[in-house]
Formats: structure tokens, sequence, C-alpha cells
């Protein structure tokens, strides 16, 4: 029964039995400027319990730093109703989040080198 | 325009938000992308849902709302913290003909691509090279060994794909994760060397 509860409820020709956007409202244009490997993280200022559920969920997973991606997979919803969730956070204060501006320079030699030292370490 | 996030705090903690770096792998379908990712990623690869926007192609557009749609595609990646200030972040990219259109926007941002190369179907990487070189991406080809494949040398497999001298091709297990991470390996030594050339 513990499984349960971590898998979707899905079933193969209904669909989700939650329709992914009810829990945005139906919105699909989050305020803040995400996208999947936007990083967010909670600032403390607000408690999971102080909001809604899913809300809660999402709060509760930016403890430490995550992208929209994993956040997405993790609550298994769409990405696009995970940026209108993770935007309402920013909104209240409840955490943090990296604009996907201004992107990170594929050139940059710091981080190129701190890409390859961290790979090495794993060999 | 509610999006203040970053304005209203301190430097100290802006800068406290690790850098996201995003890699991909490419390919053909069954190629073996996915093992790939799981098997250099730090946690079971996960999967997302993300929504594209893609322009119409001609006769498509019957609806009169314009000439974007959007379609819906799975994607599946991988995690590997580099250190504290550093996350890397794989993509797979989805094998079907049919999503290249898409590849625009899961490639906006990425450093780099490992394009993976199944000797008994060299063809089906054909898409993925066209469309990093069209875009200027940087990438590698590696040749992922099945067991009942035949082994070629890379330098026949270079010949085979018509592939520019200076682009590494490494054969490798994507099944072995130290196989795959040396991939990597290989594709982020090229970035640098390219960013190296690039810079006068």
């Amino acid at each position: 029964m513990a499984d349960f509860e971590h898998r979707p409820l899905l079933d193969e020709d209904a669909g989700p039995l939650v329709r992914p956007y009810t829990v945005s409202n139906g919105r699909t244009a989050p305020t803040a400027k995400l996208d999947l490997l936007s990083l967010v993280r909670s600032t403390g200022q607000l408690r999971p319990s102080q909001l809604e559920a899913e809300h809660a969920e999402a709060l509760i997973l930016c403890r430490e730093p995550i992208s929209v991606a994993e956040v997405s997979a993790h609550l298994r919803l769409p990405a696009m109703v995970i940026k209108v969730l993770l935007s309402d956070l920013v909104d209240c204060g409840a955490v943090t989040a990296h604009s996907p501006d201004p992107a990170v320079d594929p050139t940059d030699k710091t981080v190129l080198e701190a890409l390859l030292n961290g790979l090495q370490r794993r060999l | 325009m509610a999006y203040n996030g970053d304005s209203d705090r301190s430097p100290a903690q802006q800068s406290a938000l690790p850098t996201a770096i995003k890699l991909l792998v490419a390919g053909g379908f069954g190629v073996g992308k996915t093992t790939f990712v799981g098997s250099v990623s730090e946690i079971e690869p996960l999967s997302t849902e993300e929504t594209i926007t893609t322009a119409s192609i001609g006769t498509d557009d019957l609806t009169g709302v314009g000439d974007k749609t959007t379609t819906t595609v799975a994607l599946d990646f991988g995690r590997i913290t580099l250190d504290p200030q550093h996350i890397l972040y794989l993509f797979g990219t989805p094998g079907q003909d049919r999503f290249w259109f898409m590849w625009n926007e899961l490639s906006d941002g990425a450093f780099g691509a490992v394009v993976l190369a199944d000797t008994r179907r060299l063809e089906d990487c054909f898409p993925a090279l066209d469309f990093f070189e069209r875009r200027g991406t940087a990438f590698i080809v590696a040749v992922n060994e099945f067991e009942t494949g035949y082994h070629y040398e890379p330098e026949e497999v270079r010949a085979a794909l018509d592939l520019k001298p200076n682009i590494p091709i490494v054969c490798c297990d994507a099944r072995d994760p130290r196989s795959a991470t040396l991939v990597l390996v290989t594709l982020t030594k090229h970035l640098m060397s390219a960013a190296a050339s690039s810079v006068r």
C-alpha cells in the first residue's frame, strides 16, 4: 500500500484521474521565467503546512537546490504545471529561483573545468 | 512580470544557487540513450513532460490560431552533482524522428551533445548529426558496442558518417558507468578545445 501513494492515479483508458491543470487552476502561464533547468530552493520564509497540498509538496522538494525538471518528475506533473506552482512560490517568497537568463556561457572556462573535474572524480 | 525573485535578495543569496549545466544524449531509437543516462546519473533516471512550441508546418495549420503549435514530449534525464556550485543535467533526446523539430528548444543552452551510434544501424544517427551541425552545437560521436554488433574502428565509422577530422569518435559500453563517464570526459575536453580555439 505504501507504494500506492507514490504512483500516479492513472488508468490506461481514462488517463489521469486528476487532470494536471486542475492543480494550477487551469493556468498555463507562469509569472516567473522558468525553464526545465532553472534551479529553485526554499527560502525558509514559509512552511509547507501553510500551503495547499501541491504547493507544499513542491516546497518540500526545494530544501536543496533542485531543477524544475526534477520537481516535475518527482510530483509526476507536466513541467508547465510545475512552472506555475513554482512561480506561485517565488511570488509569495517561499522559494528563490535562478532566472534562465542570462544563460550560462558554454565556453566559460571556469564552468568547463568544474565539469571536467567533477566527471573525473567519478572515474 | 511579477518575477522579482532575484532583485530583492542580496547578492550572496543569488550566488548561493548552483549553476546548472546541460548536456544532451542523442541518437536513434533504441541506441541506448536512456541506458547511458542511467549509468552516469547519481539518481535513477527521471522523466518529465515538457510542452514544446513549434512553428507549424505548411498545411497543418487549419485552426487559424496563428503560426505556432505546441506539443508535449517526454524527456528522460539524469543528474550529477559535480561540486557544491555545479550540477550537470543529462537529457536524452526523444528518438523518434518526428520530434526533430523540438530539439531547438531542448538544445537551447546546452553545452554540447553525445551522439550515440549503433554500427548495425548507423543511419539512425544522421538526423542528430545534421541537427547539431546546423545548430553549431558541439558534439562527439560515441559508438555503443552491442555484443551482437561487428566491431568497427573509429576511423571506419568516421568515414561512414562523413565526419570532420576534429570531431572525436569513441567506443563505449553505455551500461558501464565508467565507460559512459569517459565519454562525457571526452566531450568536455572537446568543448574546452573548441572554446579555446574560438577565442582569439
